[in-house]
């Protein structure tokens, strides 16, 4: 059995986003991370290799991005990936994206693919589902567990005020969220040594039309000071909240 | 040609949510010179299919098909991807919660339709079809142009008012022939809570962060969201910490939420709790440390321990309740 995980190349969730022109991401100074739920996903996928030695064979990565991103893609190596594929083009919209990586999981065969709920720069959750339809196999979203017992695999779905135990046939795509692994994994040292070593496939894009284009981006507008009220005085707080707010 | 939303129902009940999705399009169909038909899935009664009327649906179509009865993405897809043919939807608006998440991306790829994903306005214009969307975990907004013929949107939750319009809608009870094979989900287990108050909707959330020093500190929080007819939520530490249920988690990797009062007690404000969090209309910040990031974003902060300052607030509320 063989494990795809998509990640995408995003800035650290901590960075302060600039724009020139208001079209382009300002990348001075910009650390370049995983994205944070493809991190996750690929974290499981580790798990799920350790714990059925016999039954998964490799997790493969994969991303759509220039070469600038192999940095990322390496990450993803030293944390345990067995192997890479990139395909070699900017990324335009979701629906480009997910028509790379439908080719790209359409030439080798893979059954379970994993992707992260959302990106952390388009905030989009688009990419895996646009996957499966592309591939026309099934899709679970909101996906918050992943486990194998005796080659059996369950599949568990967050819901609104709840969970479901779900199963699929393979191959299938997992949209993963929170709750997935504990913790992201970090590479040791001997990861990223072995990184170096390891295979980055690399694919040339089919041909495309995006379907969306950004125009143009804005900034938060400016947010009034806080206004502080007297520790002692919460009436006055509540008195605000009620009558000019309305929010209670 | 005419505006389709998937209204999605939860026990036979539609909520808030599903009015502003119909809100929301009645806005687009005004702006098209269209009209917005609702789509139903489900076991829905009469009365409540028509409350979809009052806010602007003038047709409804409704599928109940026992095969339809857990989500299957791909049969779902299949059904609202038909439907929209048949109309020959131009726009397609869904909610951008776990359900239009899941549906949304496979539709765009059947019917190659652009999704503007979790928008949270009306398109600025329908020529060059330009939606606004919040991007980079709210630190910025983006406009973005939808270029194919179909458009989908998922609308963010709460970001749109319910607007009322009284609208007299036929209801169509539609018998829909399914491809059976598609359906592939085989749900083997549900646990579920009901009669709980979600955290996406509710109106007042009242939020605790590791200021709250211990879990068993969480009882005036929890009194203090009840007395306000709200809902308990927590930050990422107090989550993996096992004080509170992961489902409480809010911020960037937990839940996005955006409601009326976001209340965040003893939460210093990491900003991907604020990327959580920074759509709520008004927010409130109680905590010990006066240069703590929280008060960047907060409208109204009291400086002082969670443990002092909720018993008051309690109290004040109490009070401003009674009589």
């Amino acid at each position: 059995m063989k494990i795809l995980v998509c990640i995408s190349n995003v800035p650290d969730t901590t960075t302060k986003v600039k724009f020139t022109d208001n079209t382009k991401l300002d990348t001075a100074g910009i650390q370049w991370v995983i994205n944070p739920w493809d991190e996750l996903s690929l974290t499981r996928a580790l798990e799920l290799k350790d714990a059925n030695p016999g039954l998964i064979e490799s997790v493969t990565v994969t991303h759509v991005g220039p070469v600038s991103s192999e940095p990322t893609i390496r990450k993803a190596l030293a944390i345990g990936a067995d192997s890479a594929i990139r395909v070699n083009a900017e990324s335009h919209d979701a629906y480009f994206v997910a028509a790379q990586l439908s080719e790209v999981i359409n030439s080798d065969n893979f059954d379970i693919i994993l992707c992260g709920i959302e990106s952390s720069d388009f905030n989009g959750s688009t990419v895996g589902g646009m996957i499966a339809e592309f591939l026309k196999y099934p899709s679970v979203s909101a996906v918050s567990g992943i486990n194998i017992e005796n080659g059996d695999i369950t599949i568990t779905r967050e819901i609104d005020g709840g969970k479901e135990l779900i199963s699929v046939p393979q191959p299938f795509v997992a949209i993963v969220q929170k709750g997935i692994v504990k913790e992201p994994r970090i590479a040791a040292m001997r990861g990223i040594m072995m990184a170096r070593s390891k295979p980055i496939k690399l694919v040339e894009p089919t041909d495309t039309e995006p379907l969306t284009e950004v125009v143009s981006y804005e900034m938060p507008p400016k947010k009034e000071t806080c206004r502080f009220i007297d520790a002692d005085k919460p009436g006055e707080l509540i008195d605000i909240l009620q009558n000019e707010e309305k929010v209670i | 040609m005419s505006v389709l939303v998937y209204t999605e129902n939860w026990d036979g009940k539609f909520k808030k949510l599903s009015y502003e999705l119909l809100s929301y399009a009645s806005g687009i169909a005004g702006m098209l010179n269209s009209s917005v038909t609702a789509l139903s899935i489900g076991d829905v009664d009469t009365a409540e299919l028509e409350s979809l009327g009052k806010y602007g649906a003038s047709k409804i179509i409704s599928i109940n098909n026992e095969q339809l009865k857990g989500l299957d993405n791909q049969a779902y897809t299949a059904v609202i991807g038909d439907i929209a043919k048949k109309l020959d939807a131009k726009v397609i608006v869904l909610s951008n919660n776990n359900t239009g998440k899941a549906l949304a991306p496979r539709l765009s790829v059947k019917l190659k339709a652009g999704i503007g994903a979790g928008v949270i306005r009306l398109p600025s214009s329908t020529d060059l079809f330009t939606v606004y969307k919040r991007v980079y975990s709210g630190n910025a907004y983006a406009n973005v142009i939808i270029k194919s013929e179909i458009k989908i949107l998922t609308l963010a939750q709460n970001s749109f008012e319910v607007i009322e319009t009284g609208n007299n809608a036929t209801i169509e009870n539609l018998s829909y022939a399914l491809d059976r094979s598609l359906v592939k989900t085989d749900i083997r287990d549900v646990q579920k809570q009901s009669g709980k108050l979600l955290l996406t909707d509710a109106e007042i959330v009242v939020s605790g962060g590791r200021g709250m020093k211990s879990p068993d500190n969480w009882a005036p929080l929890a009194e203090l969201a009840e007395l306000l007819g709200g809902a308990t939520a927590c930050s990422r530490p107090v989550s993996d910490e096992g004080w509170r249920p992961h489902e409480e988690h809010t911020g960037q990797t937990g839940k996005i939420i955006a409601p009326n009062l976001y209340i965040a007690v003893g939460i210093s404000g990491a900003t991907q709790h604020i990327a959580g969090v920074s759509a709520s209309k008004c927010i409130v910040a109680i905590n010990t440390d006066k240069d703590a990031p929280i008060f960047e974003t907060a409208k109204y902060g009291i400086v002082g321990d969670a443990m002092k300052v909720l018993p008051g607030l309690i109290e004040a509320v109490k009070s401003a309740t009674a009589g």
